[in-house]
């Protein structure tokens, strides 16, 4: 680490309900003020553009690995950069980069989608440092998929180190395995309070926390939710009754907080996929034997789902169902980013699935710049309405 | 014209039989190609479903798959006028119209009851995609859902990176290519459980050397128009050659029509003769002042008239980054090795879908360097709605392209299928006001020179 005192400060030692509020602040804040700090520290970052990326293999390194996921900017830098048809998420992150509001050492892509494929060029046109494509394997299902992801990692480990990285022993990624596999515990604790007791803790506060991971080094995270989690258990929260549902569509391209929060307004969201490549693997990922096909092995064998992942073992629309299922819901909002074409596209999959099975969804779109959402609010309501008097 | 190989060219009579045979040739082979889907369809055959990148012919045509292209079948439905109708129809289904229209124009059409424009089009027996396009995926995930046929991946690790990339003999090539193999063997596993036949080997080999002279002679001919005049239009004559090239890839036909067509070209070359368009129904000469490349996809819904913008004008599209990454990176000129068909297929498949996806995603140096042979005197990039793989970095490479080579670019934005998001009066004008421009920088080069 470059430093051992927490980057984020003024949370410690405050209400929950203040604690939240700080963390929605930071993880909104486009300018990056802890990553800052962390480089002026003379830390190295690593930048990963959504979903999934193996963040322990750049910890191992000493780099501080920080989620792309773009964010509000006012998108006139960009114009030149890109045409009218693309997701807001590709624009915004590379507008932070940019206006020097995310200085990077090295950007990491994945091959999630057409547009994220392109930004290992893009970024490259632009930047003087290493962007480039971690090539996750799109056939799962091939038996010779998890060697080549193990190689593909050593194949990245290598250029983690010319950025700046150090080399990766085996003893520090095991070492990062523990705080992951840690970190990712926190995290299914945290959903665990959300499925059982919804009314303690809303989809935004729940989003905002989860955010943090994306940025802050993973044992200042840790300790934090180590922290907050005790408090949301006592949190005084009345329980309330109101419909419980799944939020889909979340995978990239971040739903905005008060987005999140109008919905619940209306209900319970018991399960959502915002932020799930920091949530991907399920398990705890192995220490022993070889810690990097280890981690190759759990991102395919161990891992949640998303509309970018083609996996004949795994067709999302059941795996949408697992997941109402696991969360008990009774109810599914289908949301996907404008231009999102996996997303569009695996709504109609969902949707034909949900009626087969009679399940209630609404559908509906958005974009991380939106400003209002009065009318989300008047349809969720209209929603929720038409199935408790159904 | 005088052609600049170095010859003096041939004025002898020209060879009617000769000249345009390539054009009567491929349109016959295309309808045969659309006859043979009807017969398939019509005798409930079933197909193998593949996607122009990484098709997989070789493997597909040893078990006597038909082989249907539903990109090939969805840009008919645009350049036939009806696209709009199938694409209404996804969107009722649920499609969103922010999505890909060659999957929309395909899917409606299946919903239609499979009734293409052309003929029929058999159902799946299965389904093969590679990542050459994320889309690919989620439109093979469609078919699976309709028909309940097993989907095939071949993932080929692309490039990473712009720059040096791995070359056989190198650490990361190894594992790269182990991956690939497995996963053909894969295929070819799969191909015996579906089909109930045995893979023979001989026949493999036998479409892998169609496959090279294919290859060979595609690489051969797109050389061609680095001299001038061009011999054809890369953005109207290629694509029905790309037709054949997809369509007939592996096939006896296919090597037979790109040895000829090389050999037309050739002679065409040796003479001056230049491409040709159709006006007034004959087919004249196109003036070629300027000599274009151009990057992007094609807008099928007004083919003839999206190149007239530009061959008005005495522009011609020399060399297009459609003609490489369309036929799957065969222009790389690959030749499998016979002897070892298995291994090579793979070898010849990392690196042939490779190449399509390092001019999709960063660069493609045929036109976007200094050094490229084409002698270019503008590019046009060509963004659409239905293709973010081609179309998602065309602005920046533009934004980059420019400055790096000072040459004039023109930057379009329409659609490759679907004719409600193509503004024809707005493509026009953006077309005319580059020609001004370049006219000017013509003429303000002629007054130097003096």
């Amino acid at each position: 680490m470059a430093t051992a005192a927490p980057l984020f400060n003024g949370w410690q030692d405050r209400p929950l309900s203040e604690i939240l509020a700080r963390c929605r602040d930071l993880v909104e804040d486009s300018t990056y003020p802890t990553v800052k700090a962390w480089r002026a520290n003379g830390g190295r970052v690593l930048g990963h553009f959504q979903v999934y990326f193996p963040e322990e293999i750049a910890h191992a390194a000493g780099m501080l690995p920080v989620k792309v996921r773009g964010g509000r900017t006012e998108g006139i830098s960009v114009s030149q950069h890109f045409g009218s048809f693309l997701c807001s998420i590709l624009k915004t992150s590379l507008e932070l980069a940019i206006e020097k509001h995310l200085e990077l050492d090295l950007l990491v892509t994945h091959p999630i989608c057409d547009g994220a494929r392109n930004l290992a060029g893009i970024w490259g046109r632009n930047f003087p440092y290493k962007a480039e494509i971690l090539h996750l394997p799109q056939n799962p299902n091939s038996n010779g998929a998890a060697e080549f992801l193990r190689n593909e990692y050593l194949r990245l480990a290598d250029d983690i180190v010319a950025a700046g990285g150090k080399p990766v022993t085996d003893e520090a990624l095991r070492r990062s395995l523990d705080i992951y596999n840690h970190s990712r515990k926190l995290m299914r604790d945290l959903y665990e309070i959300r499925r059982t007791t919804p009314w303690k803790l809303g989809a935004d506060e729940s989003c905002a926390l989860v955010g943090l991971a994306g940025f802050l080094p993973r044992e200042e995270f840790n300790a934090l939710l180590e922290t907050v989690l005790p408090m949301i258990v006592d949190r005084p929260a009345r329980q309330q009754d109101r419909m419980r549902v799944v939020l889909e569509g979340g995978f990239c391209e971040v739903p905005p907080f008060d987005l999140l929060q109008a919905v619940s307004r209306s209900c319970h969201v018991v399960d959502d996929d915002v932020f799930i490549g920091l949530r991907w693997i399920l398990e705890d990922v192995s220490t022993f034997g070889d810690p990097m096909a280890n981690l190759a092995s759990a991102y395919i064998n161990k891992s949640s789902y998303s509309a970018v992942q083609h996996d004949n073992e795994k067709p999302n629309e059941k795996m949408l169902l697992k997941r109402i299922k696991h969360a008990n819901a009774e109810a599914v909002i289908l949301a996907s980013a404008k231009m999102c074409e996996p997303g569009l596209d695996e709504t109609v999959a969902y949707s034909k699935e949900l009626d087969a099975k009679k399940i209630p969804y609404f559908i509906t779109e958005f974009e991380e710049n939106q400003n209002t959402f009065d009318d989300i609010s008047i349809q969720m309501e209209t929603f929720v309405e038409n199935i408790m008097f159904d | 014209m005088v052609a600049s190989s170095g010859q003096q060219p041939d004025h002898g009579p020209v060879d009617h039989e000769i000249v345009g045979r390539g054009s009567r040739e491929g349109a016959r082979l295309m309808r045969k190609w659309f006859s043979s889907l009807t017969e398939a369809a019509r005798h409930d055959k079933k197909a193998a479903y593949v996607f122009v990148m990484g098709n997989m012919n070789e493997v597909l045509r040893t078990f006597d798959m038909p082989i249907v292209f539903p990109e090939v079948t969805a840009l008919q439905t645009a350049v036939r006028g009806t696209s709009v109708e199938f694409l209404k129809e996804a969107e009722a289904y649920g499609f969103s119209p922010d999505v890909c229209g060659y999957v929309k124009a395909d899917i409606g059409m299946h919903l239609l009851g499979s009734k293409h424009p052309m003929g029929l089009i058999p159902k799946p027996a299965l389904a093969v995609t590679t990542n050459a396009c994320n889309t690919y995926f989620k439109w093979a995930e469609t078919w699976e859902r309709m028909y309940d046929v097993p989907v095939i991946t071949i993932d080929i690790p692309n490039d990473r990176s712009r720059g040096p990339r791995s070359m056989p003999g190198d650490k990361d090539f190894k594992f790269e290519l182990a991956y690939v193999v497995g996963q053909v063997k894969e295929l070819i596993a799969e191909c015996e459980r579906v089909t109930g036949k045995k893979f023979d080997i001989d026949k493999f080999r036998e479409h892998l050397q169609h496959a090279n002279t294919m290859s060979r002679y595609w690489k051969m001919l797109l050389a061609l128009n680095e001299r001038t005049p061009a011999v054809f239009n890369a953005l109207t004559d290629g694509l029905s050659f790309l037709g054949m090239a997809n369509c007939f890839r592996a096939s006896e036909e296919g090597a037979i029509f790109f040895k000829e067509l090389y050999e037309e070209m050739e002679y065409r070359s040796r003479r001056g003769i230049g491409s040709v368009t159709r006006k007034d129904g004959k087919d004249v000469p196109v003036e070629q002042r300027f000599r274009l490349g151009f990057l992007g996809v094609p807008c099928y819904p007004i083919f003839r008239g999206f190149s007239e913008f530009f061959t008005d004008w005495g522009g011609v599209f020399v060399i297009s980054s459609y003609l490489k990454f369309a036929s799957g990176g065969t222009a790389l000129g690959f030749e499998f090795d016979l002897n070892n068909p298995i291994e090579s297929f793979a070898e010849g498949s990392l690196l042939t879908v490779r190449e399509t996806q390092q001019g999709l995603l960063f660069d493609f140096p045929d036109i976007e360097s200094q050094l490229s042979p084409y002698k270019l005197d503008g590019i046009v990039y060509h963004g659409v709605k239905s293709c973010r793989t081609a179309s998602s970095g065309l602005a920046d490479r533009r934004f980059h392209t420019s400055q790096a080579l000072g040459l004039p670019t023109l930057l379009l934005e329409s659609d490759i299928v679907d004719p409600r998001a193509v503004s024809k009066a707005q493509l026009k004008n953006r077309a005319d006001a580059f020609f001004e421009g370049l006219i000017s920088r013509q003429q303000k080069g002629l007054v130097a020179s003096r």
